[in-house]
């Protein structure tokens, strides 16, 4: 399976973990597995059409996902998934 | 055995010699190098060339000329160039190698121009010396750093360490912005205050530490927020902005305005335990907004509010905010465009990602000239998002 790194602002929704195995042959189905696994994170990653929210960036390993072919793009299990919110905290 | 006079003589006969007026007239795109000593050096030298003292040569000149390029070498007179010539000739594979007949002297003699370099004072000098010893930087790269004019946004916990080190590095002009002043919980972390200047302006506290580290560096201070009206007015002439500051309506702000003057951006921010630390350079790679187009929803942005931090996490991410910095100043190595940096603390795990420049991007997609007030760091909702954060 594939690792998703957990950004901070959503490790609340993924009971603290900062990584989890996801299952699934492309961003999507492995984006999909994460919200089923931890419910919390779906509205948070997806808009109500089902597409990502533009507010966050997902890589595949350091590549992002919108310059491949998005959700369709293939995962294989020694693949990372980053997902990345905005951050500005500086304080 | 042969004398040191036949040896040169020798030399000269197995290298090939270029006269200082075909080196005037038709450079024709060579690499120029001094390899005399460093005294020597900084009294004048040939207009644009690089230094190589010959006693460093071997560790030193592959930073200078690589060995397929055409290296031109000149000393005082002609012996030391031809000698350096034959080892880079014979030893190290240069295969267009020439030394400079008569040297420096003669060049002079012929009337030509020489660059006289500004000088560091013997305290400078002293003080720069670990800096000056790092060929990356060297005196030249030493000289940029006294002449750049930094702006710090935020004396916080990301603008501390970047300020000491900035301010330790020489950078002749460190700007500062900070409306706040020094609270007991800073301290934890922003380590340019300090107990004593507690309830005092940061910007008074900081320029205080900077002038204790340096008394060399000019400290302009303003004590006030950054905002749509007074940001243009405040960045304009600073070479490089440092952003540390806490919230989203700044930070795209900030982006549109650097975008319309062109001035680069070494960003970071922090939350928890995990850093991210990137360089936007304006139409060279992506801006703020193409990585972030949009903020994400109140509940993802902890930013409004007051959250923890490691105290030690704001300082390796200013660190490494202030060698960013040094390396967009003297051009050394290759700066964090088109990439982001995540430090997360708790693994001790550095990830870097790619950043493209977005073809739509609201901002950096067009020409500066065409980017108005009112819609620098403008996005939707805003005020209600952060209402809602709390």
């Amino acid at each position: 399976m594939a690792t998703a790194k957990i950004p901070p602002v959503l490790r609340p929704s993924t009971g603290g973990e900062k990584e989890v195995e996801v299952a699934g042959d492309s961003v999507g189905a492995a984006l999909n597995a994460l919200a089923e696994a931890h419910p919390a994170t779906k509205g948070q990653l997806f808009g109500e059409d089902g597409s990502l929210n533009r507010y966050v960036n997902v890589y595949l390993n350091d590549e992002d996902v919108r310059v491949l072919d998005g959700l369709d793009t293939g995962v294989k299990d020694s693949d990372t998934l980053v997902i990345l919110p905005a951050m500005a905290g500086g304080a | 055995m042969a004398s040191g006079a036949e040896l040169i003589k020798k030399a000269k006969e197995q290298i090939s010699e270029i006269d200082p007026k075909q080196v005037h007239d038709s450079p024709n795109g060579a690499v120029v190098i001094d390899v005399r000593e460093q005294q020597e050096f900084e009294q004048s030298h040939l207009p644009g060339a690089k230094h190589v003292p010959r006693g460093h040569l071997e560790s030193r000149i592959e930073s200078a000329a690589k060995a397929d390029e055409h290296v031109i070498l000149y000393c005082a007179s002609g012996n030391r160039s031809a000698l350096a010539a034959k080892t880079l000739q014979d030893e190290l594979g240069y295969q267009n190698v020439e030394s400079m007949t008569g040297g420096i002297t003669l060049w002079k003699d012929r009337g030509y121009d020489v660059e006289v370099p500004r000088k560091l004072t013997d305290e400078q000098r002293e003080r720069y010396s670990r800096h000056i010893l790092v060929p990356e930087i060297g005196l030249e790269g030493q000289m940029k750093l006294l002449d750049a004019k930094v702006l710090l946004l935020g004396a916080g916990g990301l603008g501390a360490p970047t300020a000491l080190y900035l301010a330790a590095a020489g950078v002749g002009t460190i700007g500062i912005v900070d409306d706040d002043v020094v609270d007991l919980s800073n301290l934890q972390r922003q380590v340019i205050h300090t107990t004593d200047t507690i309830d005092t302006p940061k910007v008074d506290s900081a320029e205080r530490a900077i002038h204790d580290l340096n008394p060399g560096v000019d400290v302009v201070k303003y004590q006030t927020r950054l905002d749509a009206s007074n940001i243009m007015e405040i960045i304009e002439g600073y070479d490089i902005i440092v952003d540390g500051v806490d919230n989203f309506p700044t930070r795209y702000l900030l982006n549109d305005a650097s975008v319309r003057l062109k001035i680069p951006v070494v960003s970071a921010s922090i939350l928890g335990f995990d850093g991210q630390l990137s360089v936007f350079a304006p139409y060279e790679g992506p801006c703020y907004r193409c990585l972030y187009p949009t903020p994400p929803p109140a509940e993802l942005a902890p930013s409004c509010g007051a959250n923890g931090v490691l105290g030690a996490l704001p300082g390796i991410m200013g660190v490494l905010q202030a060698i960013e910095v040094v390396k967009l100043v003297t051009g050394a190595g290759e700066p964090l465009i088109g990439r982001l940096l995540l430090y997360e603390a708790l693994g001790t795990t550095f990830t870097n990602l790619k950043l493209r420049r977005d073809p739509d991007c609201p901002i950096c997609s067009r020409d500066p000239g065409e980017i108005s007030d009112d819609e620098m760091g403008v996005f939707p909702d805003y005020e209600a998002f952060c209402a809602a954060a709390g």
